[in-house]
Order: C-alpha cells, then structure tokens, then sequence
C-alpha cells in the first residue's frame, strides 16, 4: 500500500493557477483509472481532471472555489503497490507512506480538509456556483388536517407576518417548526400565500463568486479600471441587410446553414478594420505597444447557462459569410453545452456582443480587455422613418459600439461606425469589398 | 340622557372582558367597559376565586380535625378545632374585594373606563346603559360580548328557598347539617368536598353513572375513594324529582325507576352552566348562534363587522383562562394586529380533592382521534414528595403519538396537582416530544418530578417504577 499524489497539472498554455469548480470524489471513495477527481476552471474553460490510477481517494485539496496552484497536490490516493509515483514534498506525508499501513489512519492525514469538503458537499445544490447560504424549504410532511407543530412566539411570528404555517416545513422533533424554520421559509419568499402582509425584509443572502462568474467579474474591473470607454451610437436602416438576408435564406443550398444578421456584421466589421487597422489589435498598455493584427478573429459574446462566454470565430478575414455563419453556430452551441475548447474562448482581437430580442435602444459595452473595440448589437424594431414626403414604416437598429479612447479618438470611432452603418445599408458593397 | 363613544367598548368585566379592556388601553385604544356587578365577573366574585377560598379553608378545618382524632401524620396531634363559617366566608370576601380592587386599580392603570350599570344593544355600535343614577348611551368602534354564563336550573328544583346554585352556596352563613348536591361535574363534587370537611353530611346526586363524567374512570377514582373516606355519599345514574313539599326531603329516582328520599337542609343544583344569551338586547343585534353559544370565527368576530364574543358566551370550554387568552387577543385585533385563537392547549383544572388536571387529548380521545398511542404513567405512590405529604394518591399520565413521540395530552389527579397545570400546558404548547420532558431536569423533590418520570415510561426508561 502506498500514497500516489494526484498534482493539477498545467491545464493550459500560460496558466499558473486553476479554481476548484467541482469535486467528483470524496474522502473514502474507490476511483478507477481515468475517471474523473474533479473539474477546475481556467480562464474560461473547465477541465476535468482524471485519475491517472486505480486506488481510493484520502485526501483532497480544498473546498469548491479555492485557488490551485499548477503543480501542487490536488489529491491524494491510497494505492496497492508502493505508491508515491510523484514525489512528496511534505516530509510529515512522506513519514505516512511507510510500510505499516495500520499507523496511517487516512482520516489522520488531513482532516481539517476532509471535513471542509463533507460540509461543503452536503450544501451542494444543482446550481453550486451560486450557492446560497439558505438551503431551499422543503415541503412539509404533514397530513391534511393535521395542525402545524411550532412553539407560541413562532406561530405569532408567523401570523404578524402574514404565514400560514401549515406551508412550512419543521425541521425539529416530530415536525415541529422552529425559529429557524419560518426564517428560511420568509427568506425563499412566501409569494403564493393569500393576503400576505407587506414586511420589512432584513434578510442578507451570502452568494459565493466563483468559477466562471468570478473570472467575469475579474475580467471587468481590470477592463473597466484600466480602459478608457468612449461609447458611440448610431442608428442604421435594416431594410436593405433583412431583405438580402431573407432572399439568402430563401434559396440557400440544404448544406449552408441559416445566416442571421450577425455573419453580415461579421463580414462588415472585417472590411471595416482593413480600413481601421487600429481597431482590430491588442493594446499591452505596460510595454505601450499596440499590436495591430491581420487576421480578424472575432468574439461573439453569449449568454450560457453558466454565464457570460466569447467563443471565437477565427480568421474570419478568410471565411465567406456561410462559413462565418456556419462558425458562429458551431461555437454558440459549444459554449451553451459547455464543450467549447480553451482555444476556442480565447484570442479574439475584436468583440461582437448582442443581447438579440433584448437588445434595448442602446448599450454602453465593456471592451473584451486587451482588445480596443467592442461592437453592440441593439433591438431590431420597424421605426417610422421621414422619408421626405412622408413617414413611412422602416426597420431599424442601432449599433452601441465602445472603443479605447487611450488610443482611438473619437473621431476615429465615429468613422469606424459609420463605415459599418454604409456596408450593412447597402450590403451588396459587404460582398464587392470582400472580394476586392 | 348622557352620551359617550369609545373606540372599545366590552360588555361585561369577568376574565375575558376585564383583560380585553385592560390590554385595549394599554394598546391606547379609548376603552370603556360595563358591568353591573364589581369587577372580575363570576370567576372573581361568585366562581373560582371564592370556591378555591372555602375550599381551602375547610381543608385547613378538615386536616386539624384528623389531627384533632389522631388520624393525621403521627406525633402530630391538635386539640378540637371550632369552624366559624361567618368568618371563613368574611375572609373568602375580604380576598374578593381586594381583587375586585385590584381589577379597578388595573382599569385605572390603563386609562379604561368602568361604567356599572346594566347595558342594552340599541344596534351593533350602540348600548344604552342603565344604573341606580339613570341611563347612558355609548356608542363604540368596536363592541365586545363577554356576558359569560349562569347556573341552570333544574325545572324540578327551581332556585329559591332551600334550593340553592353555586352562588349563594359560597355566601352561606354556615354549613348545612345535611346537604345534597344535584349534579357531579366539577363544581358539584368541588363544593361538596368543601362542605363535607367542613362537617356537612353531603350526598351528590349524578345522572351519569359516574361523577365527573368528562373524565375517565382512571382519574376518577382516586376522587371517588377519597369522597368515601370523607364520607359522602354518591348516588350515580339518579335523576333530582324534585322537593317533596316546598321545604321537603329531595325526591330522587334511581335507574332501576326506585323512588328514594334525601333528607336534606339544602339542596346545591349544579347541572351546569349556560352562556348568557338573554337580557342585553340581542335581538337588536343580527349575530349566528352555534347552540346555545354566540357564533364566531377564530378571531371571535361574530357575523356582525366590528363584533366581538368572547369568553363563556362564545363557546366551549367555559373557563376563565381561555377567555383570558380571547379577550387579550380582540383587543390586540382592535389596535391593528393579526391574530387568531391558535392555541394547542387549554388546561382543564378540577379542585377536587386529589385535584385533576388535564390538557390536550385523553388516551380515549386519542384513540377516537384514530392515533395510534404510547402512554406512559407514573403513580405517586412511587414519589417521595406524595409520600413526605402524606398523600399517595393519585398518578401522571402522559400521551404520546408512537410515531414520533409527540405529547399529545398529559392527565395527572393528586393533592395539589393543579400547580403541575403550567408545565403541562407549556409542554403542549411547545410541541414538546417525550424526549423532551425526559430530558428536562425536573428538581427532586418535587411531584412535578412525575411527570419526567411518566414521560420515561413512556419511553420505556421509568427509573422509580
């Protein structure tokens, strides 16, 4: 018997450290090869990490959203043989891989550990992210008829607040509803009762940042600390781009995929930046160099289950507008199902975003840090349009497009728009550029 | 005629009036309450308060009269005690009138305003008050019935001359040599205890087969001995036929249809009591009645907006303590608060000697509730406070649900087992499980200790049994 070391390894190019998003073993399990111990996050992918080795788990690094360094031990398993196939750096630990197996009790080799991760576990909800200190309110178990058990002062509580408590489940002897109880029950929020009265709620809910919401959030405050924003709006005239997109739609070959409108602003953004080179770059604001790139790979923000994601459509300086389309589809549906590659959420040198139906009149995005310009995609609505002579019903959308004012100025900005406002109003000149 | 209105306006002062006057005002509701009697009500004046005075001090007679026989704790011997009953009944009306007082001091305390007098419904918000110095109109936001309750009569033996109710039976100058008490629930067999050690030679007289009817042959028993040892007779399943002539033997007849005489000074009708539905203008009023009881919610709102009825003329159980709880609970409703009548237990006490106590379900009620049971019983014969008071009688019985040991009700007869009241209550109250008064530190040596042991051997741990 002996002690293998399981150590994170470098899940990726550059990456020195990784968050423990989930834990797929607990002390005392048995793990075969390959299977999987636990999953961490990097910059924006999740990687499983598999057992290298058959054996059974006892010990494990950390809680749910700690920090692992690459390379330290991130579990440790009792194995046949003689173990420690990756040498230990703790000498207390090598004292424990011994020969007599019975003075290594595993629930002695870190126990402060293996409780965190029991607790930690037990609070698990579907969601474990965003895991909420108030653990959702069980139905009560009890029979039609049957009067709730609770102490005086926690039905008078009760009934100030409006609570018939024959809803609220007991968690004490026999049922009984404590204290504790109708706190948690107040807290879920009590929506459906009849008549409830209004009250002040005092309530603070504790929700842990972590995983891919906390590199959200890291990934804004540097771009909002460090960028400049200037944020333009202009509003473009849809009909011309819709009536095309629709005509493409209509005879496009059973191989090509549908094109929404986004490929159009795609093949639109590439022509505009050819002219605007200064667009499409990354700007190392410590070394003061701005690296102007040829190829185009544009980020396409999306919403997934798990939050914010910009799978990257590459070079698509080099695609027609049915590979940007095909592209765009393949990574959404990779990034909603979790799949997407780290490579395939990370490099872009310019962003789209776009909330589609929701999309709003305007929008001041954050730049996707280091790159220098981001491009909003507003609600598409038909807007009465002075024609002249009349008003006359147009559809219409406004682009909310931010740019580093560090090293793009205004006036620069407004050009950049206006160029994309120009080919997606008459999109034949989308296809003529391209192909000049 | 004088005019007055009022936010809160509570016909009648006994338990359930005086407390929702009292926490009106506290609450700064401007409160008025009428009464043609002092206040308190029949339980401070003519019920409760007065029983339990004479109760005592006839025990106190009794007890120096086993001393006075050598039949009390050896060594411990007395000579022959003498009873002035006029004084007895002077203390028992000293102790009244300080309540009465103390009620009034409370009024004043809370800005409520008495009004004695005697009120009539004109309409929902109205009552016309009449007194020695004439009549009063007052019209009021709220309006609360607490008329509380009277003694039936019996048509056979209407009130009057020897016949006598609960009333009058507590202002009596002295003991009647001979005294027959028609109806054994509580207040017959309490009284004619007190008469009985007082020196009355006492027959109660019970249509039912047993006395205390309302509670299981278990805790009556202990009751039923002691009555035996005090010698009073119990006549069970005889009907009271009424007096042989106006000042005559009481004629009873027994279930076999045998005619019997009872020769007898007085005759205490105690068949039980009614709520007082008539003689204060209801018919003004359009309120639902349930029986013989005004109809109400579990807030005690009646079917008119604004009309409260609580107490004894709202409902079963008549004691004063649940009135207590109503009366504090619409007046909190009439300054704003949610509340309703919620509560798991309401103690039944029996100043019986031993005492009864009882709370919640019985294991009968229990059983009729369809709820499979654990009972767990402790005798006092097995404590050594029962013993060290000479007074071994008598037992704690705790129901539980098996299923998960919820007490469902606790029972226990013994002398002066109606201070165990409060921690049964509370038990009940608390949703408390067997383990729970098994786990409670109960202090040694105490009767109270019974009821720690009764829940063990529920539970199958009795230590002392």
């Amino acid at each position: 018997m002996g002690t293998v070391t399981i150590r994170l390894p470098d899940v990726g190019e550059g990456v020195a450290e990784a968050e423990l998003v989930e834990w797929h073993v607990e002390v005392g399990d048995p793990v075969k090869e390959d299977m999987t111990l636990a999953a961490v996050m990097t910059d924006k992918a999740t990687v499983d990490i598999p057992s290298p080795v058959d054996g059974t788990v006892n010990w494990l690094a950390g809680a749910i959203g700690d920090t692992i360094a690459v390379g330290s031990p991130l579990v440790k398993l009792e194995v046949d043989g003689p173990g420690g196939t990756e040498p230990e750096a703790n000498p207390q630990e090598q004292l424990q891989t011994g020969d007599d197996p019975s003075e290594r009790p595993s629930e002695n080799i870190a126990p402060a550990a293996g409780d965190q991760h029991a607790s930690q576990r037990a609070d698990k909800t579907a969601d474990d992210h965003f895991r909420s200190t108030v653990p959702p309110p069980r139905a009560p178990q009890r029979k039609a008829g049957e009067k709730p058990l609770a102490a005086p002062a926690v039905r008078r509580r009760a009934m100030e607040a409006g609570i018939d408590l024959r809803r609220v489940a007991g968690s004490g002897p026999a049922g009984r509803i404590l204290a504790d109880d109708l706190d948690a029950y107040l807290e879920a929020g009590d929506t459906t009762a009849p008549g409830r009265a209004a009250m002040v709620d005092t309530t603070v809910t504790e929700v842990k940042i972590a995983g891919l919401r906390r590199r959200i959030a890291e990934k804004m405050e540097t771009a909002s600390r460090r960028i400049a924003h200037i944020t333009y709006v202009d509003e473009i005239d849809m009909e011309a781009v819709e009536q095309l997109r629709a005509a493409m739609n209509k005879d496009r070959r059973d191989d090509r995929p549908k094109l929404t409108l986004l490929p159009f602003l795609m093949k639109a953004l590439v022509i505009a930046v050819r002219e605007q080179p200064v667009m499409n770059a990354l700007y190392d604001d410590e070394a003061g160099i701005l690296h102007q790139h040829g190829g185009v790979h544009i980020g396409v923000a999306a919403q997934t289950g798990s939050g914010l994601m910009v799978p990257v459509a590459r070079h698509c300086e080099a695609r027609d507008i049915w590979s940007c389309a095909g592209e765009l589809a393949r990574l959404s549906e990779a990034a909603k199902a979790g799949t997407a590659k780290r490579e395939e959420l990370s490099g872009s040198t310019i962003t789209i975003t776009s909330l589609g139906a929701l999309g709003g009149i305007a929008t001041t995005p954050i730049i996707n840090h280091p790159e220098v310009a981001i491009i909003g995609v507003n609600k598409m609505e038909v807007r009465p349009v002075w024609d002249g002579s009349q008003f006359v019903p147009r559809r219409r959308m406004n682009l909310s497009s931010s740019f580093d004012h560090r090293v793009i100025d205004g006036y620069d900005a407004a050009v950049f728009v206006q160029r994309i406002k120009t080919l997606l109003e008459t999109p034949a000149m989308i296809f003529v550029e391209a192909s000049a | 005629m004088n005019e007055m209105s009022c936010q809160f306006l509570v016909i009648g002062a006994g338990p359930g009036g005086y407390v929702a006057a009292i926490r009106a005002g506290q609450l700064g509701l401007d409160t008025v309450v009428v009464d043609s009697i002092k206040p308190g009500g029949t339980c401070l004046n003519i019920g409760c308060i007065p029983s339990k005075a004479l109760i005592h001090a006839a025990d106190e007679y009794f007890r120096m009269r086993e001393a006075a026989a050598a039949e009390a704790i050896p060594g411990v011997t007395a000579g022959t005690p003498s009873l002035d009953w006029s004084d007895v009944v002077g203390w028992k009306d000293g102790i009244v009138n300080r309540l009465n007082n103390g009620v009034t001091g409370l009024f004043k305390k809370a800005r409520v305003k008495l009004v004695e007098g005697r009120a009539r419904f004109v309409d929902g918000k109205t009552v016309i008050v009449t007194s020695e110095t004439g009549e009063q109109r007052i019209s009021a936001e709220t309006v609360v019935i607490a008329t509380g309750s009277e003694p039936i009569a019996l048509k056979t033996l209407p009130f009057g001359g020897k016949v006598i109710s609960s009333t009058e039976a507590l202002s009596l100058s002295a003991p009647p040599e001979t005294l027959a008490v028609v109806g054994g629930g509580y207040i017959g067999v309490e009284l004619g205890t007190a008469f009985a050690k007082a020196g009355s030679r006492v027959t109660i007289v019970e249509a039912a087969d047993e006395i205390l009817p309302l509670y299981d042959g278990d805790l009556v028993k202990p009751v039923r001995q002691r009555l035996q040892k005090l010698g009073v007779t119990v006549m069970t399943g005889a009907t009271a036929q009424g007096l042989a002539g106006e000042d005559g033997d009481l004629i009873i007849e027994t279930t076999k249809g045998e005619e019997r005489r009872i020769a007898c000074d007085r005759v205490l009708v105690t068949v039980g009591r009614r709520p007082v539905t008539e003689g204060w203008g209801r018919d003004e009023l359009v309120l639902e009645m349930d029986g013989p009881f005004i109809r109400t919610d579990d807030s005690r709102r009646t079917a008119m907006c604004g009309v409260y009825a609580i107490g004894d003329v709202a409902g079963e159980p008549m004691l004063a303590h649940k009135a207590m709880a109503e009366g504090e609970m619409v007046a909190e409703i009439a300054a704003g608060h949610r509340r309703v009548f919620d509560h798991r237990a309401i103690p039944t006490v029996c100043f019986t000697d031993p005492e009864i106590v009882t709370v919640g379900l019985s294991p009968l009620g229990a059983k009729a509730a369809g709820i499979e049971t654990t009972i767990g019983r402790f005798p006092l014969s097995a404590s050594g406070r029962a013993m060290s008071l000479d007074r071994e009688d008598g037992f704690v019985r705790v129901v539980a649900r098996t299923d998960n040991h919820l007490v469902l009700g606790i029972e226990a007869v013994g002398a002066t087992v109606s201070e165990l009241s409060a921690a049964f209550s509370l038990a009940l109250e608390m949703g408390a499980c067997l383990e729970d008064v098994a786990g409670t530190i109960h202090a040694h040596p105490t009767l109270g200790e019974s009821f720690q042991e009764a829940a063990l051997a529920a539970l199958g741990k009795a230590l002392h049994v």
